[in-house]
């Protein structure tokens, strides 16, 4: 098929960046999306243009590296999905598809669909994580049995690749759900809750500085999740964050 | 120079426990004066990182992805190996100890595999204290499966997802040494030399990725836990970033390379559907389980199911070959990879394969549906008769074991696989093969250690499912932060490696040379349309099966191709910008050159062992022939050109395990 590219141009931080378009032939509908820019980037090489720059590692749905807007949605049309996992049978012959970065304060773009996400990291380092050094003398795996519902939903909410879609498909910019998801995890597991209160609060302190916008349970984050992260997540980091208020 | 494994002396089981009594350790004061670097975020780079800073050393970790929460152990499915005995169906830790050095093909060293049986259950154990949200049972414990070549369920596992729960659980405790300062970390940070001063590996040159800038960065000890070199065949299961430029810098500044050529080719991936394909996805062996493989027996079923005018599903029992069940009775469907993936090219290559290609089985789920349909229906009280209902019923529970499995394979390929099954074939997932280490974990350059699937010690020829996840976090977690200390008890009074030295100098002007011509060259050709060339080299030539003419041409071949590369390729761009052709250019320049170690190494072993196939050495039912004058490693040391790269021999001497003829019938 035949396709027309619309895609996000900047150089670097500092360029003001623009849309570029690049029109797209033969493209197989077998082809994932990035394998599609991938030999749209071989023709820029070719011609001796700059490729465009996009993140991308795993190509199998895992790392979270691939982020972009694929006509306006965070990884594109399809559900349940990143845009590495994407394949060109979603679209047809003769469409017109714009590709851009994800667009929040707290993710400055880098270069063309690459952006900073180290926001999240940040975020990470401020609580979310379960005091343990390694020792070898810690206690046997099964001392404490975990209701398997909540190892389930607790895992159901680990599985947070950490791609930056929530805040990319919210109109207040909100990584809610991604901080969520850490607190969810650790507050279904007994092992978390020594230190439910200070996680919670340093989190969203953390979330907080990082510019991300507040919440105001639109939903669009669990509809564009790749990973069905849902928003009882969001529910039960409030929960934690009053609680943890009042004690705190 | 000869090679000194350093294996303690003393009986098997208390050989570790010996060792880290005997060891030097540095006192608590001390550890804030020692720097040590790790490059590498995934399981061991990760967890050794963690460890370190808890243990006091100040570290300085390095990754070239945009979080150390990327790196490719992310990827792992099916599980992890312990040998906790929790089902009581008989394990413990020698049989996880003898079930590897057996899967391995007789090929690794006695006293590591059971060093890694030992820690395992505290593996487990660690990662439970840290959150990990393991699979478990109605009654609250944790749930096991069984993986191949093994007739115990000691699997730990989250659903299709246990790499990626246990890296987070290993980024978690880098997170919090972060927080409180002791890790120093450097995302979009590629390493392109090992500094060597005095002898000892004391620093690495680093290139910011998205400035470009060559950095400096010194320690008392650098550790690298970069992975595997599988993209040396372009497609593969791993991740496209991945690739052997600190493993293959660290072997040029005097690292041997251990058994280049022990490759896994894993049975159960995605099979390649056309040119453009970048990459291949792995179906977990875990699927191996409840899924049964086969092709139609008959040639004319064959033709019928390519043509599209016969649907697998129609084809009776009877006119399928469950060729694993039929050729190994005793472990079925669950044999190691090696044999499972050889088996497959062996029905492929006598015209079975049931995809376009030809390259393809199945692996089929409808008996396993059945199966677990029955039980549910049996617990609720429901018509056992009711196929529909039985079938229903069964494909929830296959869902809730692999469900994340089955949305991938469906996502890829357009199929749905709880109504028709699986295709699949075997594809490059693993490389045994690494870095030399002794005992210690540490290379033959001093202060230089590897670990994880950068090193070659603990899975010989052939790694069993869900052991490279029990390596990883056992070098990282429980073993190289002990170690590292018997070094480093020497270093105490050194002071800060300063970077201002004729060593630090040279390192970084020859990563600026390589950077400088690969910028300057005005060639013609991109950096994939190499690496895709050599990828074809080494997948015809080097791959499942292995011949003394073919390897011979790949050396010939891909020497020819390094020359053009370096001849011809183009790289768009500057040298102090984000550039990933130029780092892309920078890691294919090193495949070009392992590739031919590769075949040099695959060349001189004149034997098959685990996931190292010489046509020549077979028996004559077509299983893999050991020789007896070949149980030794192959440590490859660096004089120049890969051609002249010299072999040392490191004799295996196997003490408390016979070494026999592999078998799984």
């Amino acid at each position: 098929m035949n396709l027309t590219l619309k895609i996000w141009r900047q150089k670097n931080a500092s360029d003001k960046g623009k849309i570029v378009d690049y029109p797209m032939s033969d493209v197989s509908p077998d082809m994932s999306f990035l394998e599609m820019l991938d030999v749209l980037n071989q023709e820029l090489i070719d011609k001796g243009e700059e490729p465009i720059a996009f993140d991308h590692d795993c190509r199998e749905g895992i790392c979270g590296m691939c982020s972009m807007y694929v006509n306006g949605r965070a990884h594109g049309p399809d559900s349940m999905i990143t845009v590495c996992q994407l394949h060109m049978r979603s679209f047809n012959d003769g469409d017109t598809i714009f590709i851009e970065p994800w667009r929040a304060t707290a993710f400055p773009v880098i270069k063309d669909l690459i952006v900073d996400r180290s926001a999240f990291d940040r975020i990470q380092h401020a609580g979310g994580f379960i005091s343990v050094n390694t020792s070898g003398n810690t206690q046997d795996a099964n001392a404490i049995p975990i209701e398997k519902e909540n190892a389930d939903k607790a895992f159901d909410a680990a599985t947070c690749i950490g791609c930056g879609a929530c805040v990319a498909s919210c109109k207040n910019s909100s990584a809610m759900l991604f901080v969520s998801a850490k607190v969810s995890q650790f507050a279904l597991l007994p092992q978390g809750q020594v230190e439910a209160t200070d996680r919670v609060l340093n989190m969203v302190k953390q979330m907080d500085e990082e510019g991300f916008g507040n919440c105001t349970n639109t939903g669009a984050c669990e509809v564009e999740c790749p990973k069905g992260i849902s928003l009882e997540n969001i529910a039960r980091m409030n929960r934690e964050y009053l609680a943890a208020s009042f004690k705190g | 120079m000869a090679l000194d494994s350093k294996i303690p002396k003393g009986p098997l089981a208390d050989k570790w426990t010996n060792h880290k009594n005997e060891i030097n350790l540095v006192n608590p004061a001390n550890k804030r004066l020692i720097d040590v670097i790790v490059v590498g975020t995934g399981l061991a780079g990760g967890s050794a990182a963690a460890t370190l800073a808890e243990l006091g050393y100040n570290v300085k970790a390095f990754c070239f992805q945009d979080s150390p929460r990327r790196a490719h152990s992310i990827a792992a499915q099916g599980g992890i190996n312990a040998a906790k005995n929790y089902q009581g169906d008989g394990d413990s830790t020698y049989r996880l100890f003898y079930d590897t050095v057996k899967g391995g093909d007789y090929r690794s060293r006695e006293a590591n595999v059971h060093r890694l049986a030992e820690v395992s259950t505290n593996i487990i154990d660690q990662c439970v204290a840290q959150g990990v949200p393991f699979a478990r049972d109605y009654g609250g414990l944790l749930d096991n499966r069984s993986f191949g070549g093994v007739l115990v369920s000691r699997t730990f596992y989250a659903k299709g997802q246990t790499g990626q729960q246990l890296l987070l659980g290993a980024y978690s405790a880098m997170n919090r040494q972060i927080g409180r300062g002791k890790i120093k970390m450097f995302t979009r940070h590629e390493m392109l030399d090992v500094v060597i001063v005095d002898g000892k590996a004391r620093g690495i040159i680093a290139r910011n990725l998205v400035t470009g800038e060559i950095e400096r960065h010194s320690a008392h000890a650098v550790v690298l836990g970069t992975g595997g070199y599988g993209n040396a065949f372009y497609l593969s299961t791993y991740a496209m970033g991945s690739n052997v430029t600190a493993a293959w810098k660290a072997h040029k500044r005097g690292a041997y390379f251990a058994n280049p050529c022990y490759t896994q080719i894993h049975p159960t991936c995605i099979p390649v559907s056309g040119d453009h394909q970048s990459k291949l996805t792995l179906m977990s062996e875990s699927l191996r389980n409840d899924g049964r493989i086969w092709v139609p027996k008959h040639k004319k079923d064959v033709e019928a199911i390519r043509e599209g005018s016969l649907k697998p599903t129609d084809l009776a029992e009877e006119d399928r070959d469950y060729y694993l069940e039929r050729r190994y009775p005793a472990f079925g469907n669950l044999v190691p990879r090696d044999v499972a993936s050889r088996a497959a090219k062996e029905r492929c290559d006598e015209g079975y394969g049931v995809n376009k290609t030809g390259e393809a089985v199945y692996l089929d789920f409808a008996s396993a549906f059945m199966r677990y349909g029955k039980e549910q229906a049996h617990v609720k009280g429901l018509d056992e008769n009711d196929e529909s209902l039985v079938k229903k019923l069964g494909q929830e529970i296959v869902k809730n074991k692999y469900g994340n499995l089955f949305q991938m394979y469906e996502k890829i390929v357009d199929q749905n696989p709880y109504e028709t099954p699986m295709m699949i074939y075997p594809a490059v997932h693993y490389t045994m093969g690494g870095i030399w280490v002794d005992y210690n974990l540490m290379t033959t350059v001093p202060g230089l250690y590897c670990i994880g699937e950068a090193n070659f010690s603990d899975h010989g020829a052939n790694r069993l499912g869900a052991s490279a996840l029990m390596q990883g976090l056992a070098d990282g977690y429980f073993v190289l932060p002990y170690t590292i200390g018997d070094y480093l008890a020497d270093d105490i009074r050194t002071g800060p490696i300063s970077t201002d030295s004729k060593e630090f100098d040279e390192a970084e002007k020859s990563a600026t040379d390589i950077i400088d011509k690969l910028v300057n060259n005005e060639g013609t050709h991109s950096v994939d349309y190499f690496h895709k060339k050599l990828g074809k080299i080494m997948w015809n030539k080097c791959g499942m099966a292995r011949n003394e003419k073919d390897l011979k041409e790949a050396i010939t071949e891909i020497a020819e191709l390094r020359a053009e590369f370096w001849k011809d390729v183009k790289i768009p761009g500057k040298a102090d910008e984000y550039n990933e052709e130029l780092a892309k250019a920078g890691r294919v320049a090193d495949f070009l050159e392992l590739g031919e170690l590769f075949a040099k190494d695959a060349l001189v072993r004149e034997e098959s062992a685990g996931g190292h196939f010489r046509e020549e050495y077979q028996t004559p039912e077509g299983e893999a022939m050991r020789r007896k004058e070949f149980q030794f490693v192959s440590a490859w040391e660096y004089k120049g050109e890969p051609k002249d790269a010299v072999l040392h021999k490191e004799d295996l001497v196997y003490e408390n395990i016979e070494v026999k003829e592999r078998s799984y019938k």
